[in-house]
Order: structure tokens, then C-alpha cells, then sequence
């Protein structure tokens, strides 16, 4: 029988745009984090491993309860689109994000403080602005745990099933992604489908974090002794 | 010119005991050297000035800019500060060239700037390793490159923390003739940090001593050396037979006193300020005490004293003698006298330091 590949293209979608806007949300985060004390620091960090911690389930209420078509955001959203956030697979889009970012922020995180300070302290007493410290020091030397750690966040945003199905629903064609096609064809029977998107998605994901470990395996920002 | 107020104090921790740093100074074009034991606040009295750690009161002025100022509650972020400092490990950006490092320090326009940069690099003779990578080139190029990239945006002040902690001898006197160099070309007002005497001799026109977050002494290596300011001050140096003495007599008329140490008298200079009775540290240095065989009668201070130990050192011979006393010899004057019985210690009046 052929194989419906739609599930694939689309996480793979959904895992780009929510791994580009994890990144730009992240990585600000895990820098504020690991190089700024302001009030409310430990909140924020707490707040960012919430989503690793509690049941999707929870997550998707509380999404539904933001993003919902009664909710501000959601009305917000459908004047300007059109159309609903939730059940679609912009949604989706969604979901990922939650599931992704938190894993994003602490490896991000970790890769900043990795970074030794001496030099953010040398570029600033040469007259550099926060800004050029960020993108011509810090990020440099954090480069290859920064990217290891989006390529972490790209495989893990393909992965999610529970607030996906929660927030994006489970529609064929639309918003059902692979993880959610697996769950749809076991539960109808469709054994084919169902190894075949497992071992599809098994091997990506293996790939993935054969190569995000190899990139932060390779020389790291350190100060020369 | 630099003008610092600086009073900064942590409560204890866990892991140190309380400090307070509490000085204030003034300085001059030139090199003018921090010298003290380590934990004096030498380095946190260079982060003040930076602009790393910021003082609870106080004032630094670098140049007629006010950097900080406690009451006006003014504190300029270090890259508004202009003070080039250069870190006890260089901290040369590891994935820049060593061209690229002094570009990223450099101001102005394009072609200003690279002109600069060429200038330096020509003037540190870093222009053969220009395209390397700081790991890939030798220390004393590093060195270079960290001190080239430190003056190349003009800075008001130089500031070096323990340029030569860690450096072999030749590299040493390269960083020496280097910092001359600078000194001579630049202009700009250094402060170098160091717990090495030699080291102040090598560069500053002037010292700071520092201990427990105090200046204790200021003045030129050699005033120091010569007049340490207290007690404290000639145990940091390190350079002296400090002994236990007691003024028997003072005479103002003829300038001189009389003193008791160890149970021999001997003549000195007339002690202002002290009476007597009292009891005073003899403050003198081993190479400027003489030593002489028990031949014929005793001059005038001399004491005879039982040699414990002897010790070849790169420049002569240590004699170790009893009461603490060590005296520094020639080795052709010790080859001379080591076959004495009994020896007799010099001390010419106007080598006696009294504390």
C-alpha cells in the first residue's frame, strides 16, 4: 500500500519554524541567564524547565487557555489571519516550541557559561558595547555548543506528541504530525505505516544527535592556560 | 595623571576573611609599580579603575575624566573608561588573528583603523604573525599583541596585573625592555601590579607598598629600599636583618646614639624621636654588613657572632649567623676568611636602620 508521507513533510516544517523562533527566543534567555543577575532571575529560570518537567497534558491547557479562540491572544491572532490559531498547524507550530525551547536554553545556557568571562571582560575594556561583546566574542567562542544544542532542539521539535494533540489536534492532512500518526495508525491497525514512520523518524533522530555531538565534541571556547 | 580614592570591604565569606581596601593616591606620567604581598587589593584597586569592580566610595580621575565617583554617584562602564588593561593571561581572543585582535580594539574609521593596526603590529614587530592565531604564535608575541592591543585605542591609563607571573627569565627581561619602550614612546600614565622587589627596580620611577588593603609607603624603589617606612613595610621587602635592639644612650650634639644588641653595644646615628629605654628594631640589609676574622683587637661595632650556616647564592656566599643574622659576602672574601674560628660582624653606623 503507499504510504502517506504527509506526517513527515510536515514535522519536519513544523521542527524548522519552531526551531528558528526557539533560537531567537533561547538563545536570548540562556544569555540573560548565564551572563546577567536581574530581579526575578531564579523565577525565569524555573519558569524555562517547567515545560521539562510537567505533563504535557498540563502544558496543552494551559496553551488552550493562551492561544484559545475566547482567549486575547487567540482572538488577536484570527483578526489578523483570519483564521484560529488552535487546531492548525501553525498550532503545531506551537506545541514544538514548548517542547524544544526549554532543552534549547539550558545547553545554550550551559554553552555561555562555558565561555570563559576574562575575555567578555578584555572586549569591554577595549571599548566594545554589550552588543559587539555578544556577536563577536561570546557567541564565537560558544558557537559549536550553540549550534550542537539548536541541533538538539530541532530533533526534539520533531518529537512531540502531547500538546501537539492537545493544541493542534489530530487531523489528517492538516495538523497530524508524525508522532501523532504513529499513535493514529497503531490504534488503527495500520502496522505498516506505523514501523515505517518509527524506523523514518528513529534514524533521523539518530543522525541528528550523531552530529550535534560531534560538533560540541570538537574544541570548545577555553582560555589557553 | 591618575587620582585614586578607592575604599571597597567584603564582609567575610565562607570561603575568606573580611577585607577592606581603603587607599588613595596619585600619580604621574610614567611606570609606577603596585607592589605588595599577594591579598594587599593591588589587582582590586586595578579592577576599580577598569571598571570590573566598582568601589562603595571613593573617586578616580584618569586623565581630568571622572571614571567613578561615590558621591556624585558616577561609575562609566569599562568601555567607556579607556584604560588599557592587560591580563595576567593575556586573554588575546582566541579565534581572532593577532591582527584581528588589535583591529577589534582599534578606533575610528576603516582606514584609520587599519592603518593603526599596521603601525602597531610594525612597532611590537608582530607583522611576520599578523594572520596567526594567538596559540600559534610564541609568548613573548603574545605578550607583545596583548600589550600592542591594549595601547591601540589611545587609552588614558595603562594597566598591567603581574605582567611577568609566570614568564621565564629571557621573556622577563623582553617584557622589561618592551614596557621601556612603551614608556618612552607612549607616554601614557602604567600601573603594574607585582609582589617581586627586582621587578619594581626593572620598571618604576615610583612604588606603592601595599599591605591589607593599606598604602603603607610611597616613593621610589631605591627610597623604599632605603628607608623602609615601618616595620611592616621591611618584612614585605624581604631585604632585611631586622634585630632586636635598645637604645642605651643618644647623644643630639654629636648626632649619634648608643645601642644594645645582643649583648654588644655599638655607635649609631642619633635617633629623632626616640628616647631612651627604648626597644627598636636594628633594620639592616646583609650586603651592607661586613664581616672580619678575630684578629688583633676589635674596632669600634664590631661584634663577634658564631656562624651557623653558609650557602652559595647565584651572586656570592650567605652566611648565616646566630640571632637570625645573615650577612652577604663576596665568594673570593669568603674563600678568604672560611677557615675563621671566630668571626666579627661590622656594622658601620651608617648602615644602622632603626625602626
Amino acid at each position: 500500500m503507499a504510504i502517506d508521507w504527509f506526517p513527515l513533510w510536515l514535522s519536519l516544517r513544523v521542527a524548522v519554524l519552531s526551531t528558528a523562533m526557539a533560537v531567537a527566543i533561547g538563545i536570548a534567555i540562556a544569555y540573560a541567564l548565564a551572563n546577567r543577575s536581574f530581579r526575578g532571575r531564579d523565577v525565569l529560570d524555573a519558569a524555562v524547565s517547567l515545560p521539562l518537567v510537567l505533563p504535557p497534558t498540563v502544558l496543552g491547557y494551559y496553551l488552550l487557555v493562551v492561544i484559545g479562540r475566547a482567549s486575547p491572544f487567540g482572538r488577536l491572532y484570527e483578526a489578523i489571519f483570519g483564521s484560529p490559531l488552535v487546531f492548525s498547524w501553525q498550532a503545531a507550530v506551537v506545541a514544538a516550541l514548548i517542547h524544544s525551547t526549554p532543552l534549547l536554553i539550558k545547553s545554550a545556557r550551559a554553552a555561555f557559561e562555558m565561555v570563559d568571562h576574562g575575555y567578555e571582560r578584555a572586549a569591554r575594556n577595549l571599548g566594545a558595547s554589550e552588543w559587539r561583546v555578544f556577536w563577536r566574542v561570546t557567541m564565537p567562542l560558544a558557537r559549536r555548543a550553540i549550534v550542537a544544542a539548536c541541533t538538539l532542539a530541532f530533533a526534539r521539535s520533531l518529537g512531540d506528541f502531547g500538546v501537539t494533540i492537545m493544541i493542534a489536534g489530530n487531523i489528517p492532512g492538516r495538523t497530524q504530525t508524525v508522532a501523532v500518526a504513529i499513535y493514529d495508525a497503531v490504534e488503527g491497525g495500520n502496522g505498516a505505516l506505523a514501523r515505517t514512520l518509527v524506523l523514518v523518524i528513529s534514524g533521523l533522530a539518530l543522525a541528528i544527535l550523531t552530529i550535534a555531538n560531534r560538533v560540541a565534541a570538537s574544541r570548545r571556547g577555553g582560555m589557553p592556560a | 595623571m591618575i587620582q585614586a580614592q578607592i575604599r571597597k570591604s567584603f564582609a567575610a565569606a565562607r570561603d575568606s576573611s573580611a577585607f577592606s581596601l581603603d587607599v588613595e593616591f596619585e600619580v604621574q606620567a610614567g611606570i609606577t609599580v603596585l607592589f605588595g604581598p599577594s591579598g594587599a587589593g593591588k589587582t582590586l584597586t586595578l579592577e576599580c579603575i577598569a571598571g570590573f569592580e566598582a568601589p562603595d566610595e571613593g573617586r578616580i580621575l584618569v586623565g581630568g575624566a571622572i571614571l567613578f565617583d561615590g558621591a556624585a554617584k558616577v561609575n562609566l562602564p569599562p568601555r567607556a573608561r579607556r584604560c588599557g588593561y592587560v591580563f595576567q593571561n593575556y586573554a588575546l581572543f582566541p579565534h581572532m588573528t593577532i591582527r584581528e585582535n588589535l583591529r577589534f580594539a582599534a578606533r575610528g574609521r576603516q582606514l584609520e583603523k587599519h592603518r593603526k593596526v599596521n603601525e602597531m603590529l610594525e612597532r611590537f614587530h608582530l607583522s611576520e604573525v599578523a594572520g596567526r592565531k594567538p596559540r600559534e604564535v610564541s609568548g613573548g608575541q603574545q605578550q607583545r599583541c596583548s600589550i600592542a592591543r591594549a595601547l591601540i585605542g589611545a587609552p588614558n591609563v595603562l594597566l598591567l596585573d603581574e605582567p611577568a607571573r609566570g614568564l621565564d627569565a629571557p621573556l622577563r627581561t623582553e617584557l622589561y625592555s618592551l614596557l621601556d619602550q612603551v614608556r618612552k614612546e607612549f607616554q601614557t600614565p602604567t600601573l603594574v601590579v607585582t609582589h617581586d622587589l627586582e621587578e619594581c627596580f626593572e620598571l618604576g620611577e615610583r612604588m606603592l607598598v601595599f599591605r591589607e588593603g593599606r598604602l603603607v609607603q610611597a616613593g621610589t624603589p631605591r627610597e623604599v629600599l632605603e628607608r623602609p617606612a615601618n616595620l611592616a613595610v621591611a618584612r614585605l621587602l624581604g631585604r632585611f636583618n631586622l634585630l632586636p635592639a635598645e637604645v642605651l644612650a643618644l647623644d643630639p650634639a654629636q648626632n649619634t646614639s648608643r645601642l644594645r644588641f645582643a649583648g654588644n653595644d655599638l655607635a649609631g646615628p642619633y635617633l629623632k624621636g626616640h628616647f631612651r629605654g627604648d626597644k627598636v628594631w636594628l633594620c639592616v640589609r646583609p650586603e651592607e654588613l661586613k664581616v672580619c676574622s678575630r684578629d688583633g683587637k676589635p674596632e669600634p661595632n664590631q661584634i663577634p657572632m658564631q656562624l651557623e650556616r653558609a650557602g652559595e647564592t647565584p651572586g656570592g656566599v650567605r652566611l648565616q649567623f646566630e640571632h637570625g643574622l645573615t650577612v652577604h659576602v663576596e665568594r673570593a672574601e669568603y674563600e678568604r676568611l672560611r677557615h675563621n674560628r671566630e668571626w666579627m660582624i661590622e656594622f658601620r653606623p651608617e648602615v644602622i636602620r632603626v625602626l
